[in-house]
């Protein structure tokens, strides 16, 4: 409870989020069997299903066992996204191997089963022209490489954050990675969570070597400036054989903006 | 589950487990924090479960430049074997729906590696304190019965206050009382479980409001060593407790950065 200046008195949220918890113990003591089922089949909808490109079907066999790779590369947002795409996907001949289907309570389709291809929004691509990349390695050989964005004012430093040179990148390892990172290493007391933080935590507890790259940056939209800011990860051993041609890279990256920009009009 | 760090599991036998709950003021997790950092504990292990937020960050008791580049996660293991302690650390808040499945799969662990006993370090509203608590010291215990049988008397003898009952559903006259731990996450549900396991549980708790809540972390890690003596006991030493407790490096900027000068 906090009172405000006007003398009222409130209910602010708990830190450690404990109210959910006691809503939830008292609608536990109510819970009735159909209720617990209405929740199971709830949670059997919200499973994350993989699925083959061409004919939509299930994956039966993990992803990485039916293409067993060396380098795992996963880019979390627009800006990493464009990234990839422009500089590192543009050489060579990538295929798409399958794509993720989630739903939850949020989402704007009812049920995932429709979904079109075009709506998927985790695609899978494979180099199909080096094998050496993509050679039959076991899980432990795989290093894995994860380049998302986050906004500058999540970085805590003494000075105040309008003072840092956005954007700027910066790295977290697990134990198991033995290259240098291509940037300084995030400073205590900064934390990453959501999806970037899931992918490293499973890496390090299984000792799987993987590095995260984050883009602090003020611009969270679709951003050149941004985009260009990971560019010093391109000299890095795990992406450096997979980088041919930058002048074309930064076309591709100024057609990417171009296509974005046609769409915003003077009220956005 | 527990995985190890190293390539074989660590012996906990007859180990004292300490862990938090995530609760108000997030109290328990600050004081397992400075229970880590005090005693130089090494990581032994991560309990990876899907039922807490992810997240990562590089080490947090980092002292200098060659240890401040180890990675952590949400729940870690830590233990420092010459004093039989193992510490359990939580550092985010549990996903909806996934409280009581972790403490199923939480006790469960405790019971396969034979621990001893489990203390838990928690917190409830202060805001919800009845008169009579209002008017006593902040700090309570709860045993499970098993743990009863061992330590009612120093308990006793330390002069502590055991949690009072209150009424079960605050809003009818003639409901039932029953150990209510408003604030406290998983506390209680630990709690039950436990005394339904005969699992040897102590829970130590202090009233608290949300804020600065550092002093009231250095109170109850006081409030413990009491009990278990982790370092020299006050009465021996004079000194202040923040003085006495390691504070982690990762307790910089606990507020936010600095504040932009054109701002004054």
């Amino acid at each position: 409870m906090a009172a405000t200046f006007f003398g009222e008195v409130v209910k602010a949220p708990c830190r450690a989020g404990t109210e959910e918890e006691e809503e939830e113990e008292e609608e536990g003591r109510r819970e009735t069997p159909e209720d617990r089922e209405v929740r199971r089949q709830l949670a059997r909808k919200r499973e994350v299903r993989l699925l083959r490109r061409q004919t939509k079907t299930s994956l039966e066999v993990s992803l990485l066992e039916k293409y067993p790779c060396s380098k795992f590369i996963i880019a979390i947002g627009n800006n990493a996204v464009a990234f990839l795409s422009s500089f590192v996907m543009n050489s060579g001949v990538w295929e798409e191997v399958g794509f993720a289907k989630l739903w939850n309570e949020w989402c704007r389709t009812t049920d995932t089963t429709h979904l079109s291809p075009a709506e998927a929004f985790c695609i899978f691509y494979h180099l199909k022209s080096n094998p050496s990349v993509f050679g039959s390695c076991t899980r432990k050989n795989t290093q894995v490489t994860i380049l998302t964005c986050r906004h500058v004012t999540d970085y805590k430093t003494s000075e105040s954050t309008g003072s840092l040179p956005a954007p700027f990148l910066k790295a977290l390892k697990t134990q198991n990675f033995k290259d240098p990172a291509c940037c300084s290493l995030l400073e205590q007391p900064n934390i990453v969570h959501d999806l970037p933080a899931a992918v490293l935590s499973y890496c390090q507890v299984w000792k799987i070597p993987a590095i995260l790259y984050l883009c602090y940056t003020d611009v969270m939209k679709l951003d050149l400036i941004t985009v260009e800011a990971f560019k010093p990860i391109l000299s890095s051993r795990s992406l450096k054989s997979l980088v041919k041609n930058i002048p074309q890279s930064t076309e591709i990256l100024k057609k990417l903006m171009t296509t974005n920009e046609v769409q915003s009009n003077i009220y956005t | 589950m527990f995985v190890p760090c190293g390539e074989s599991v660590p012996d906990l036998t007859g180990f004292t487990l300490l862990m938090p709950a995530v609760s108000v003021g997030n109290v328990g997790q600050l004081a397992i924090d400075l229970i880590i950092s005090t005693l130089n504990m090494s990581k032994i292990g991560y309990f990876y479960t899907d039922c807490l937020v992810p997240m990562v960050g590089n080490n947090p008791y980092a002292t200098g430049e060659e240890n401040s580049t180890e990675l952590s996660i949400n729940a870690e293991v830590y233990s420092l074997p010459s004093r039989r302690l193992v510490a359990l650390q939580l550092r985010s808040i549990f996903i909806k729906y996934k409280t009581k499945p972790f403490c199923e799969k939480l006790l469960s662990w405790v019971k396969g590696s034979n621990c001893a006993r489990v203390i838990v370090l928690s917190s409830s509203h202060s805001y919800q304190r009845n008169d009579l608590q209002l008017r006593s010291t902040p700090f309570r215990y709860l045993l499970t019965p098993s743990m009863q049988i061992n330590v009612q008397n120093k308990m006793k003898s330390l002069n502590w206050e055991e949690m009072e009952k209150s009424p079960c559903i605050p809003e009818i006259n003639d409901s039932e009382f029953c150990v209510r731990i408003p604030g406290g996450g998983i506390t209680k549900a630990l709690y039950d479980e436990s005394c339904s396991k005969e699992i040897q549980m102590a829970v130590l708790l202090k009233f608290v409001s949300e804020g600065d809540n550092i002093p009231d972390a250095l109170g109850l890690v006081e409030y413990l060593n009491e009990w278990l003596q982790i370092i020299k006991p006050h009465s021996e030493d004079p000194t202040v407790p923040s003085l006495r407790w390691k504070m982690p490096s990762s307790w910089r900027l606990l507020f936010g950065s600095g504040l932009p000068p054109a701002l004054f």
